[in-house]
Order: structure tokens, then C-alpha cells, then sequence
């Protein structure tokens, strides 16, 4: 007897896999930064640029690799992920080559610490590594609800992540790296997916008992101290340790993930209350025994005052003179003057260079395609059967549109700055390996949320029913 | 758990949104205020990309570029006469921005203008590098000249304009500075720019427009085109009824004179030997408003922009009778610039007619097309031909029979009125020296001038006079415009 025979309304007719589209998808993600990087190579040098078919080549091995494997192990994963992913990645490299180039940039490194480093062939490292690392979560993973018999373990890996930097040197002004020989990691942009499990694990367990059992208090439900007490025990240690690191973003980050995972959970808005005047609470403490804060907050408001321009970082301002020189259209890829902003116009402030080269159109543009991220995430959690995916795929896709409005809102002014880097784009190894790996578990359970569902064992009684049909 | 979802898909969508609003209010918005502030670099690193337009005087270039091996800053800006020329020109330095014509004309020098669109998209096609536009002035190097050696090492500023016209001829302050000096941005240049600002002297002022100084008797010219124009005096030469010593109204103060024998004198003759009192007492009888009025239909009392902005020239709007009396012989509160006094000077020799004065004639693209050609303007008709008239005749008679013997030209009609401006606290500092005049032709006036000698070191306090250290450098100034 066959499948398709069987009368119970749950038909096993093969879901379209959509591996075609995110091939399809992916040639246009690779094409279009070769397109940029040959763009870049004839607005500064009037001929194409030579490493064009060096990078073309990595970035179209890299989108192979992953589509392969994809292909394979993750065979109804939703196809939109993989290129967009492909795609902001290659235009963050040919933004860093792009500022590799420039006089000014090497005159400042040559002049500061005796020699220019290019940075675009370690992006292209890094890259690798981060497709590498996507590749081994798609293989090692197979079904997401694993990661949930690790709840407690990433507690724990998270808070040693989140840890580690205190012993080590400050650089830039923040203890958020761990410098071992030549690597520099940042812990934090890995802590920000296993603090994710870790929420999922412990809030699909502790759900109902947040939800429900809980004292009214203010017109709010105040649930019991010993099914809260771990989860906000994490959440003020982390907060505590970043503060203590001076890491203002990734707190935000986490607390951000923390307010929706805990909503979506217990689905009770005054959690979103409750986390906003906590918020309010810390932003104000904060702010009121750290002066670093204030002077971010100082430099949000008066990116021109004398005090802040002269004084303590320019940075700001030139940002927004960057992205005011972009105008509508942008000065033309390579024509731009974003590398004033000196040593960050790569890494933290990416998006301004984008800004001035690209223009209004070119930021909408990547602003769009951060939002589809997004978007194919949140649609993923509501596909998502379990719970524990739900959660999952939820809390990450939340903490990378936080991610994405901190640094963005940052540079653009909107907010205080708070030095992150925009997923991707910017160069540095761990945002863009941390954010693969984010992208093979989000691929992971849409593949899971999408798989067709198992046919049901044939019933016995089949038979017999079919008898009373009309 | 659907329904929290999807409002965190809400929530992630309003963050995306209010990413693209502020992209969008940053870019569209506040994008020309942001490439206009003064921090942005990139105004420094476009106004030395390309080769510089160059601001021309007798269709030669006073200016010029140089190339350097600068990253940034490709071009360098270079000065012919720099000093002679500050006044003019302004600065345009690497490291300091810019001033004057070559802050007010970037767009058009460094190439960056809109009106220069058109010009800028052929280059694009026919592969032409960028070049800059020019400025054409109005002014006249050998005028220019004249005045500038004859300040020589003495601290003042002389203004000519061609009263016709409203045309700036020459713009000279001493002492100067060289923009060349400090157009880079190494650590000699920072060094020069330091000197300069230290400098005790202040060379950097341009004293034409920037500065307001006491007028002094060249004022009375003024006072009396008033009193004839508001029919305090009828006949020029009819006994004024001046007493001596005239008393200040509403005080026991007597107005000095310097002159002798101001009793009861003309107004001919009150011009002529400087009458004091003969000034304070017609003031008094044209009464503040309409001396007020008269004074801002010259000028007085707000800023002109040729376009370089000149600092406003004050006579007080809120004076006693008294004080208004010793504002008309140009104490008190009055000051005013040598370009207002020119204008004074101008307004007159026109016969009544005062051009805006300006000086840049013309704006070319960098293929000498004409971008903008300024016409003459009427600025106001402080008096009437016939008064204008009445003045000239009296002020031509200073010159022939009194104070300004010093600025006569053979066979040209000169008209003059000399000053000392004291001031300080009981009046304890050096004078200025003081001559305003023009010189007439059968086709009317080609040129009005003003002269502030304000300190020289080397005269003797009581040999300062505007007769004797202004009236001959308006007389070179003079000659070098008729010689043309």
C-alpha cells in the first residue's frame, strides 16, 4: 500500500526543496561583488584590478562549498539565507580591499606602527573559517533539539566566554578580546549563540511556570524567584561582566535577546514592560558611574563640539559627514573619502564607507537585505514545531536585527555609539565566523521546519473505514 | 507562541524602518549641512584636488597653483604680491580654511560649484581634468599699487571705487600679511600663521572693511550735504550765524575749534578751515532724524557685502541733542570704515547717485565662459543732484584754497575734505589721519577715495594731519586711475 493511498489529512507530497533557487541566488550573490570589486579597481586604477579573479574565485568556492553541503544535509533549508549571507559577505570584502588602497590609510599605518597589513586577504580567511564552521555545524548538528541537552553547558561556556577578556590587555579602549599569539578572538559574538541556547533550553522548560505561576504585583505578574533566579542570574552577570569590560553593545545585545526570547516564551507583555524599566534602571546606573558612558552619550549629542571632535574621537562626526558626502547616490565605489575616519572605516564604521561610496540608495539597499535575514529567521521560528527551535530561532534572529540597529543606529547617529560590527561586512574574524555558524543554525531549523512531515504509520484500520465511505 | 512572534517580527521591522528613516534624514536631508561644516575635510581636500581657478586683476592672475606631493592636498595655492593683494584676495590655506573672495567664491575656484555642472559633465566625457573657475575683480593693479606703496610701512587702508559704477579700483591695508606664507599646512606655515595671529599689529585685519575708526572732520562733508538737503542752509555762501563759542545744546559745554575766525562764517568757508562749531550747530538745527536718515541713505548703519562683508558703520540711532552735535563733526559714537567713507566721497562726486560698491566683476567657468557678470546697482540717493552739486563746489575748494593743497592734480578737478580723528580717552591717543576725495573729468567722476592713515610711528604728534600724510597717497591713487 502506498503512501500517497493513505486517507489521513497530513499528505506526504513532497515539499519543493528550493535548492535550485539558492543556487540561482547565489550566482547573482557572487556576481555582484565581482562586479563591485572590478567597479573599485577601475575608479582607482582605470584598469581591473588584479586579485579580481583571486577573490571572485574564493567567494564562488566559498557560496559552492556551503551550497553543496546545503544541498545535502540541509535539503529543505530556506534558500534565501545562504545568499544573502553570500552576498553581504563579499560586498564587506570589497569594501575592505577598497580601503586597503587608500594612500591615506597606509601613510597612517606606515607612520603608526612601521607597515601596512592589507586586511581583505584575512576577510578571506576568515571567511573560509566561518564557511568552514558552517559546514561543520550543518554536519555535527543534524537536528537542533540536540542542542537543547546542552542547556546548562552553554550557561556555563557562555559565562567563561563572557569571562576570559578580563585577563587579558584592553585594546581600543574595551576588554572584549582574548589575544593568543597572533589571534585576536572576540568571545562575545560566540557567547551571544550559546547564550541563546541556553535561554531556549531553560525557557522551554520553565515556560509555564513563568507563564503562570506568578504573583500579581503592580498590576504585573511577578513569577517565582527560584524558576527566574537562574536566567536572571545569567543575564546580570553578563551585564555585570561587559560593563566591567566596557562592552556596551553586546550588553544591550543580550538583554535585548533576553526581553523577546523571554516574551515570546511566557507571551506575556508585561515581561516587555518589566524589561524595558529594568533597562531604563541599568541605562540610567550605568551611565551614572561610568564615565566612558557618559562620554558616548556626550558624543552622540555634540559629534561637533570642540570637546568631543578635538577631544576625545572624531569618529562620529566624520561618520556623519561620510554618509552626508554619499548624498543620494554615494560618491561612486572608490571615490569616497571614508577612510578620514581613520582606523575604523573598515571594521566598526564599514557602514559609513558604504554610506559615502554607495550613497542613500546603496544603504537602503543593505539595510534591506539585513532585514530579509531577519524576516527568513522570524519566519523560520513561527515554521518551527518545537518550541526549543521556536526559541531559537527567534532569539538569534532578534539578537542579529538588534546587532544590526546598534551599529547602524551607532555610526548613523541615532543612537549612542556602542562598537559592535555590522554582521559581515565589517573586517574581523569572529563577527563574521560567529555570524556563519548563526546562519548554519538558523538554516538548520528551517531545514527541520520545512522537512516534509514523516508518513504516519499505515493504521490498522484503514480497512475497515474505508468501508463506510459513500 | 505564534502570536509573540510575530509582533518581535513587528518589532524587528520598526528597527529596520527606523534605520532607513535616519539613513534617509542623514543623506536627503541633512546632507548639504553636513558637507558645509566646517570640520569636513573633504571641503579642504576638494578646493586642492584640482588645479585652483585664479582671481584676476587687469586680466592677470593674481594668484596661481602649484603642484605638491601631498596625498590629500594635491595643489598648493600660490600669491603674486601677496601682501599688496591680502586684502583682496583673502587666504586660502591647507590648514587654516579660507577667507575673502577665495572662501566666498570656492565653489567656483575649486570647481565644485553647481553652475560649474555643466562644464563639469563634458569634462567628464571629453576626459578633461577638473579645473577650477575664475574671479574677475573690479579692481585696477595700478590704483592698487599706488596706494599700497604709498600706506608703505605706515598702518592704514585706502578704498577707491569709481563713483559711476559702484567699481572697488583699489583695497589696500597696511600692515599686511602674506597669504603664500601659510597656504601649506607644514610647521613653518603653522609657524607664520601663529606669528601673524600673535602679531600686535594685526595684519591680518583688513582694515578697508573690517575696521571702523572715528571719522573726524571728513564727516562734516556729510553734516553739510545733510543741512543743504534738509534746507538748514540755503546758500553756501551766506554767514551760517555760528556763534563763538558755540555752546553745546542742552549743556555749558563749548564746542572747540581748531580753526580761527569760525564766527559767523559760510559754509563754504566753514568746510574749508574745519569749522567746529559751524558743524554742531547746523547738525543741531537739521535735528538727529534727519541727519540719521541722510547718514544711512550714505551707508551708515548696516553691513555691505562687495561681497566680502564690511563691518557696519555706526552713527547712533538713540543720541542727545549734544551728542548728535559732535557725532556730525565725527566724534562720539560715529565710526565708520574707509569703504563707507569712500562711498561718502562717491556718493557725492556722482552727484548724488550711490552705486553698491562691489568687487567682482565677473565669474568665468574654466573655459572663460561668463557664469555671472554683475551689473551696477543703485544703492540709494542720499541727496539731490543739486545738493551733490553744492558739496562738490565746496569740497573742490578745500582742495584749491585750504587743507587738501596737498591733492590737487594739474588740470583735473579735485575735490577733497581732510581729517585728524582724534581719540582715546581725552582724546590722549595718536590721531588718525584722514582724506576722502575724488577727482572729476568732462564725463564725471572715475574716482572716489579714502584714505585712513592710522598710525606712524615716525611723524611727530603734531605734524599728523590728513592733509599732509593722507591727501598724497589719494593723489597717486587718483593720477594712477586717471592715467589709464
Amino acid at each position: 500500500m502506498s503512501v500517497v493511498t493513505n486517507t489521513t489529512t497530513i499528505g506526504a507530497i513532497e515539499a519543493p526543496s528550493r535548492r535550485n533557487t539558492e543556487l540561482m541566488m547565489l550566482a547573482f550573490s557572487v556576481a555582484i561583488p565581482v562586479f563591485a570589486y572590478i567597479n573599485v579597481g577601475l575608479a582607482l586604477d582605470g584598469k581591473l584590478p588584479a586579485g579580481v579573479l583571486g577573490y571572485g574565485l574564493g567567494l564562488g568556492l566559498l557560496a559552492a562549498v556551503a551550497h553543496l553541503v546545503v544541498r545535502k544535509f540541509a535539503k529543505y533549508a530556506d534558500p534565501l539565507m545562504l545568499p544573502l549571507a553570500v552576498l553581504l559577505n563579499g560586498l564587506g570584502l570589497v569594501m575592505i580591499w577598497r580601503l586597503d588602497q587608500s594612500p591615506r590609510l597606509i601613510l597612517r599605518a606606515e607612520s603608526a606602527y612601521g607597515a601596512f597589513s592589507a586586511d581583505a586577504p584575512k576577510q578571506m580567511l576568515y571567511s573560509a573559517i566561518g564557511v568552514a564552521l558552517f559546514v561543520a555545524v550543518l554536519l555535527i548538528i543534524k537536528d537542533h533539539r540536540i542542542l537543547q541537552r546542552y542547556t546548562y553547558i552553554s550557561m556555563a561556556a557562555a559565562l567563561v566566554l563572557l569571562t576570559l577578556p578580563m585577563f587579558f590587555p584592553a585594546r581600543y579602549g574595551a576588554r572584549i578580546w582574548i589575544s593568543l599569539g597572533p589571534i585576536n578572538i572576540q568571545p562575545g559574538e560566540f557567547a551571544k549563540i550559546i547564550i541563546a541556547v541556553f535561554f531556549s533550553g531553560y525557557l522551554m522548560v520553565k515556560r509555564d511556570a513563568l507563564a503562570l505561576a506568578s504573583r500579581r504585583f503592580l498590576g504585573l505578574y511577578l513569577p517565582r524567584g527560584r524558576d527566574l533566579g537562574p536566567i536572571l542570574m545569567v543575564w546580570a552577570m553578563s551585564i555585570l561582566i561587559l560593563v566591567f569590560e566596557t562592552d556596551l553593545g553586546t550588553s544591550l545585545l543580550f538583554f535585548g535577546m533576553f526581553v523577546v526570547m523571554l516574551y515570546v516564551a511566557t507571551e506575556r507583555t508585561s515581561w516587555i514592560v518589566f524589561g524595558l524599566l529594568m533597562s531604563a534602571a541599568g541605562a540610567v546606573g550605568v551611565a551614572s558611574f561610568a564615565p566612558h558612558v557618559q562620554q558616548r552619550v556626550d558624543a552622540w549629542l555634540n559629534p561637533f563640539s570642540t570637546a568631543v571632535f578635538d577631544g576625545q574621537s572624531d569618529q562620529i562626526g566624520q561618520s556623519l559627514m561620510s554618509f552626508g558626502a554619499g548624498g543620494t547616490l554615494g560618491t561612486g565605489w572608490g571615490q569616497g573619502n571614508s577612510d578620514l575616519i581613520k582606523f575604523a572605516a573598515n571594521s566598526d564604521f564599514i557602514l559609513s564607507s558604504f554610506g559615502e561610496e554607495l550613497g542613500l540608495a546603496g544603504i537602503m539597499a543593505l539595510f534591506m537585505v539585513y532585514g530579509l535575514i531577519v524576516e527568513r529567521g522570524v519566519r523560520t521560528a513561527l515554521a518551527a514545531r518545537d518550541p526549543f527551535g521556536k526559541l531559537l530561532a527567534v532569539g538569534l534572529s532578534g539578537a542579529f536585527a538588534i546587532q544590526v540597529f546598534v551599529v547602524a543606529g551607532g555610526v548613523m547617529g541615532l543612537i549612542p555609539l556602542t562598537g559592535m560590527t555590522m554582521p559581515f561586512l565589517a573586517a574581523g574574524g569572529s563577527s563574521v565566523i560567529a555570524n556563519w555558524a548563526l546562519i548554519a543554525i538558523l538554516i538548520r531549523i528551517s531545514d527541520t521546519a520545512r522537512r516534509p512531515a514523516p508518513a504516519p504509520a499505515p493504521s490498522p484500520d484503514a480497512e475497515m473505514t474505508q468501508v463506510v465511505r459513500p | 507562541m505564534n502570536r509573540p512572534l510575530r509582533r518581535i517580527a513587528v518589532f524587528c521591522g520598526v528597527l529596520m524602518l527606523a534605520l532607513l528613516i535616519r539613513a534617509n534624514w542623514l543623506q536627503y536631508f541633512q546632507a548639504e549641512e553636513l558637507n558645509e561644516n566646517d570640520r569636513n575635510r573633504r571641503v579642504q581636500i576638494a578646493r586642492y584636488a584640482s588645479e585652483r581657478g585664479d582671481i584676476i586683476v587687469d586680466s592677470k592672475p593674481i594668484t596661481g597653483s602649484e603642484q605638491t606631493d601631498d596625498t590629500d592636498y594635491v595643489y598648493k595655492r600660490t600669491y603674486v604680491d601677496g601682501p599688496m593683494w591680502a586684502p583682496v584676495t583673502g587666504y586660502a590655506s591647507q590648514a587654516f580654511d579660507a577667507n575673502q573672495i577665495e572662501k566666498i567664491e570656492d565653489g567656483i575656484l575649486s570647481g565644485t560649484s553647481d553652475r560649474l555642472f555643466f562644464d563639469r559633465t563634458t569634462a567628464m566625457f571629453t576626459g578633461d581634468k577638473k579645473k577650477g573657475g575664475n574671479v574677475v575683480t573690479t579692481l585696477s593693479g595700478a590704483a592698487q599699487k599706488a596706494a599700497f606703496t604709498g600706506l608703505g610701512k605706515k598702518k592704514g587702508a585706502v578704498v577707491a571705487v569709481e563713483p559711476r559704477t559702484g567699481r572697488i579700483l583699489a583695497l589696500a591695508s597696511t600692515p599686511s600679511y602674506d597669504p603664500a606664507g601659510f597656504a601649506g599646512y607644514s610647521r613653518a606655515d603653522e609657524k607664520r600663521w601663529q606669528a601673524l595671529e600673535r602679531d600686535e599689529s594685526k595684519p591680518m585685519l583688513n582694515r578697508a572693511l573690517r575696521e571702523i575708526y572715528p571719522p573726524g572732520s571728513p564727516f562734516k562733508v556729510l553734516t553739510a550735504a545733510a543741512a543743504l538737503e534738509h534746507g538748514a542752509v540755503d546758500d553756501i555762501e551766506e554767514p551760517t550765524d555760528t556763534p563763538e563759542p558755540y555752546i553745546l545744546p542742552n549743556t555749558r559745554v563749548p564746542m572747540k575749534n581748531l580753526a580761527q575766525g569760525c564766527e559767523n562764517v559760510s559754509l563754504k568757508k566753514a568746510l574749508e578751515i574745519s569749522c567746529n562749531s559751524v558743524f554742531a550747530k547746523l547738525a543741531d538745527e537739521v535735528g538727529r532724524e534727519k541727519m540719521l536718515e541722510t547718514a544711512e541713505k550714505f551707508g551708515f548703519n548696516r553691513e555691505h557685502f562687495t561681497p566680502v562683508r564690511a563691518e557696519a558703520s555706526v552713527y547712533d540711532r538713540e543720541m542727545e541733542r549734544s551728542e548728535n552735535s559732535l557725532s556730525a563733526i565725527g566724534q562720539f559714537n560715529t565710526a565708520t570704515t574707509p569703504l563707507q567713507m569712500a562711498m561718502v566721497a562717491a556718493g557725492i562726486a556722482n552727484d548724488g547717485r550711490l552705486m553698491k560698491p562691489y568687487m567682482i566683476d565677473r565669474l568665468e567657468s574654466p573655459d572663460l565662459d561668463v557664469i555671472e557678470q554683475h551689473e551696477p546697482e543703485e544703492l540709494s540717493r542720499p541727496v539731490s543732484q543739486k545738493t551733490a552739486q553744492l558739496v562738490q563746489e565746496m569740497m573742490e575748494n578745500v582742495v584749491e584754497s585750504g587743507s587738501g593743497a596737498n591733492a590737487r592734480i594739474p588740470g583735473v578737478t579735485v575735490g577733497g575734505k581732510t581729517g585728524t580723528a582724534q581719540h582715546g580717552p581725552q582724546n590722549s591717543k595718536r590721531p588718525y589721519a584722514w582724506f576722502i576725495s575724488y577727482a572729476k573729468t568732462d564725463e564725471g567722476s572715475p574716482v572716489a577715495v579714502a584714505v585712513i592713515v592710522e598710525d606712524d610711528g615716525r611723524t611727530a604728534r603734531d605734524d599728523i594731519s590728513g592733509g599732509g600724510l593722507a591727501a598724497p597717497i589719494a593723489r597717486s591713487v587718483m593720477e594712477a586711475v586717471l592715467k589709464k
